[in-house]
């Protein structure tokens, strides 16, 4: 079947033969979701239907093909990325709020211009990854409704508070860190639509994580009160960073069957210990140590060791009962809110505006080239 | 209170540079066009990613079907000689 191998073909210049297929699927609309699921079938050959789309399904993702949103999938599979995306949508957002806590008072235009460089492009994370929720099938307005009314859940880290400037550089560094550990396999993961998001998220992650390292860097280098500053920040921040790869694989509900759909490629300690072993050394550069006495190199198993985490802190904080639970989704209520009117007045000048004759350049198309 | 006025779909297309067409970037929800182009912009194009942008409301969007795919796209399957592959070449015959 040479034809299936096209499908996440984005060269412009692909000369085989079924590559026109790839720009249709890439469409995420609701309507062509409904399409899908309205089709006909006749009651009698529904069992052997379904039976060959699970076999089409399991086929392709054995063979690391992409799963694209009008291909059938199971309930469960759409139902567990639904969580997962809008999880990981809903921390993009509420990530920007431990940080933006300090583009006022950043200690330069140069930190500061950067500082809102980096909440926007997380900003954007969410954007994406909210476009890439509704080719599910749901809708915005229902995800963000589920993160106001904690039916569905955002990162526990950026439920810790950011006390010094020297926070912003720990965050850049070991949460980034961190989340580019656990994002840069999601780019190869089996439904289309996330992985290009992921793609796209993964190479503006890079600048977050370098910015964080070269403040902490400055930090480090600078008066002793700023070299303190820096160590007390990786001292609170690296043990909450280590629990953001989740719970250890033997506690782990969702992982074994992620793993199985290839939605995750790699186990949580796996990713764990992976971001350990990069973070030594990196520490080690910026002039600081990591809170763990138990941390050291092990020979034989070729990584390094560390001390036991506090997996209570991690359910505690899950659970609500963090330092800034409360705080974080106050603010992002607040802020939806307070913006009903500004979408309210958007959608009625739009619909004013559809009503009224048009002088935009849209009315002059010339077939391709309204370029 | 937040009637639920949510904003139609738009997907974005962006050329990434003169000379080449434009491709699927993603999605995002506006109230108009002009405000979609504006958001598209923020969006995907924060580090120059892009020199044009089209916004096409995803509801204009007619898609093939993925289950008619084989049948739809078979046509193309069994006319191997529409590639230049397809010919053999003596040895040495250049510009061919
Ligand atoms: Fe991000
Ligand atoms: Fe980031």
């Amino acid at each position: 079947m040479a034809t299936r191998r096209t499908i996440e073909s984005n060269e412009p210049n692909d000369r085989s033969g079924g590559s026109l297929r790839s720009r249709g699927t890439e469409m995420a609309t609701a309507a062509a979701q409904k399409a899908a699921e309205t089709e006909p079938g006749g009651a009698g050959s529904t069992a052997a239907r379904a039976a060959e789309q699970q076999a089409a399904f399991d086929e392709a993702v054995a063979a690391d093909e992409r799963i694209e949103p009008r291909d059938w999938m199971p309930d469960a599979y759409r139902t567990s990325l639904i969580r997962q995306i809008a999880q990981h949508a809903h921390s993009e957002i509420i990530g920007m709020q431990p940080e933006a806590n300090w583009i006022t008072r950043a200690p330069s235009l140069r930190r500061k211009a950067i500082l809102m460089a980096k909440a926007q492009d997380e900003a954007g994370h969410g954007l994406y990854l909210y476009s890439a929720a509704e080719t599910l099938g749901v809708s915005r307005d229902e995800l963000l409704d589920k993160l106001h009314s904690g039916r569905q859940k955002y990162s526990s880290i950026f439920n810790y508070p950011t006390l010094t400037w020297a926070d912003v550089g720990a965050i850049g560094w070991l949460v980034d860190g961190a989340a580019i550990t656990n994002q840069v396999p999601l780019c190869r993961c089996s439904y289309g639509p996330y992985a290009r998001a992921m793609i796209r998220v993964c190479k503006e992650e890079s600048f977050h994580q370098r910015q964080g390292y070269e403040s902490l860097l400055a930090l480090s280098r600078g008066t002793q009160a700023q070299h303190e500053m820096a160590q007390d920040a990786v001292n609170r921040w690296w043990w909450p960073s280590l629990m953001m790869f989740g719970p250890p694989d033997e506690e782990s509900s969702h992982s074994e069957q992620s793993m199985t759909w290839k939605i995750k490629r790699h186990s949580n300690d796996e990713l764990r210990q992976r971001f350990v072993d990069i973070c030594v050394p990196q520490a080690e550069s910026l002039g600081l140590t990591l809170p763990d006495p138990d941390l050291k190199w092990n020979e034989a198993r070729g990584h390094h060791d560390f001390g036991p985490i506090d997996w209570t802190e991690f359910w505690d904080v899950l659970k609500g009962n963090g330092p800034c639970n409360d705080q974080r989704i106050t603010q992002r209520r607040r802020a939806h809110e307070e913006g009903a009117w500004v979408r309210e007045a958007a959608a009625a000048y739009a619909t004013k505006q559809a009503g009224a004759p048009r002088a935009d350049t849209a009315a002059t198309a010339h077939g391709e080239a309204t370029a | 209170m937040s009637s639920s006025t949510e904003w139609p779909l738009w997907e974005i297309f962006v050329r990434s540079r003169r000379g080449l067409s434009h491709t699927h970037a993603g999605s995002l929800h506006a109230p108009d066009a002009e405000m979609a182009l504006r958001n598209a912009r923020d969006l995907y194009t924060r580090r120059s990613e892009g020199v044009s942008l089209w916004v096409v409301p995803a509801a204009a969007i007619t898609a093939s079907s993925p289950d008619e795919k084989d049948s739809f796209f078979e046509p193309a399957g069994d006319k191997p000689y529409r590639h230049p592959t397809f010919y053999d070449i003596p040895e040495g015959v250049k510009h061919l």
